[in-house]
């Protein structure tokens, strides 16, 4: 039998009810899938929250929206119906990609998107047990004044692993929907993650995501793909997003994003400057050297950065190859 | 704080006294008495807990019972009618599918729903279904075997075929 920190689940219906909740109950946790948080409160990680409230019979945050070149997804809808829907499998591949490559089937039967979008950061010297973190003195990310991987940073460098971000950071236009105490607002997708891996949402304590919304031109083609140490279920060590326009043989417009390697998805900046020539071998070399220079992966898990930057710049590669010769 | 939590275990509906911070594994292992569910990682890695929830699987592990308030839950412990085995529970049987068998109720359970939403999956399809479930044993090609005997025993079964027994 387990025993775990007592707490009260309140399970509301509403957003409202939901933002009303979370006013009366401050330091309150949002329980959606489970598969993160839970995994976190048993292995006691982060402070014990007083009240968990539950998001899975909140029908305002369900539902999948297409309608022309727009994608709206809600908060709870989990990530089995993304990966699955019609829809966004014939418009979306990249997300749909994305989706399906999450953890295993049972975990995506229970995670949501919200859950993948606000997943919390990883390292090996977070994931571990009480036992194990207080054997090392903690660290910065959670009760330790200490970061192992980089002893001098002052901030944590563990990892995001969150699949969806970079695939809707390709798409045009990514924005979350945040309900919070003061109403509703919207934050560009990129502006939710700070880069640091310690608080690395720019939320407030108050608000929760509600849906997530982006623009695919048409022709913007779009892909996913990830390496694991395990493939039917780890966290990536690194996983890349690709769009790519193709006008005749000249590679028009090109956007990739990635994860598994830095405190926050990594939308890689530059990536204009190798368009609007063939893809050639010295657009992926020049491509190459943008992932040197951008994909920071430290060793914050049994595989060592150097290895992960460099499977990175592969993947990179290999899926703008693809999408670009796809007829 | 405890609640009053009513779901559907197994085709029966029941009401517990259950705490907010119990785990619908251990509710059902260490107050409802069905032990076929198992612990296995206890951390949602290996797929030894899963149970079904609505008809789609679940880590049980990873699930606080006060979530279930209103839906069916179903266990391993639901397949054998009058003392027979399910398809399912045949073909691990008779496939060997189950060695040491502690993850064998996880992977049958999720071999269970693959089999209610297609009936006839093909081995890529059963392989992707069984992802989130470990066999330490490492006996994935006896599974597949299993699940894939249960297929086409179901199928024999409704065409009118008799069932055989057991061996």
């Amino acid at each position: 039998m387990n025993v775990l920190p007592e707490w009260e689940l309140l399970a509301p219906s509403s957003v409202d009810e939901v933002r009303a909740a979370r006013a009366h109950h401050p330091g309150s946790r949002f329980l959606g899938g489970g598969t993160d948080l839970v995994v976190n409160l048993r292995r006691g990680i982060g402070d014990p929250p007083a009240t968990l409230i539950d998001l899975n019979r909140v029908a305002d945050l369900k539902g999948i929206e297409v309608a022309g070149e727009w994608i709206r997804i809600g908060a709870g809808v989990t990530i089995r119906e993304l990966a699955q829907d019609p829809r966004v499998r014939a418009s979306f591949p990249g997300l749909a990609a994305a989706a399906g490559s999450i953890a295993g089937p049972t975990h995506r039967n229970m995670g949501t998107v919200g859950g993948n979008l606000c997943l919390d950061t990883r390292c090996i010297y977070y994931n571990q047990s009480e036992w194990w973190r207080a054997a090392n003195r903690y660290c910065l990310k959670y009760g330790g004044d200490i970061c192992h991987v980089a002893p001098k940073s002052r901030i944590c460098y563990a990892t995001f692993s969150g699949d969806l971000a970079p695939a809707l950071a390709v798409l045009d236009d990514a924005q979350i929907e945040i309900a919070g105490a003061q109403g509703a607002r919207t934050l560009p997708l990129d502006s939710l993650y700070t880069g640091d891996g310690e608080r690395y949402l720019a939320l407030e304590p108050d608000e929760l995501v509600v849906a997530v919304r982006a623009r695919r031109p048409p022709a913007l083609r779009t892909g996913y793909d990830k390496v694991r140490v395990r493939q039917s279920i780890d966290y990536p060590l690194a996983g890349v997003a690709a769009g790519v326009v193709r006008e005749g043989d000249r590679l028009a417009d090109l956007r990739l994003a990635f994860t598994g390697t830095n405190p926050r998805p990594l939308r890689l900046a530059g990536t204009e400057d190798l368009c609007g020539g063939a893809l050639d071998d010295a657009v992926m070399e020049r491509l190459s050297g943008l992932v040197r220079r951008q994909v920071m992966a430290m060793r914050t898990t049994f595989t060592s950065g150097h290895y992960r930057r460099h499977a990175a710049g592969v993947l990179a590669r290999r899926l703008v190859r693809r999408l670009f010769d796809t007829t | 704080m405890i609640r009053l939590l009513t779901f559907r275990l197994n085709g029966r509906e029941r009401t517990d006294a259950v705490a907010d911070n119990v785990l619908l594994l251990d509710h059902l292992r260490e107050s409802v008495g069905l032990t076929g569910t198992k612990t296995g990682c206890d951390g949602g890695e290996c797929g030894a807990c899963t149970v079904l929830v609505d008809g789609a699987p679940v880590l049980s592990c990873l699930t606080l019972a006060a979530t279930v308030a209103d839906r069916s839950v179903e266990t391993v412990e639901s397949l054998a009618e009058e003392g027979r085995l399910a398809f399912i529970q045949e073909g691990f049987h008779r496939k060997l599918g189950s060695q040491c068998g502690y993850c064998t109720p996880g992977l049958i359970m999720a071999s269970e729903a693959l089999l209610r939403r297609d009936p006839d999956p093909t081995e890529d399809a059963i392989r992707d279904a069984l992802g989130s479930n470990i066999c330490r044993c490492t006996g994935y090609v006896k599974i597949v075997e299993a699940v894939r005997w249960a297929a086409e025993a179901a199928a024999a079964g409704r065409a009118g075929a008799t069932r055989s027994a057991a061996p």
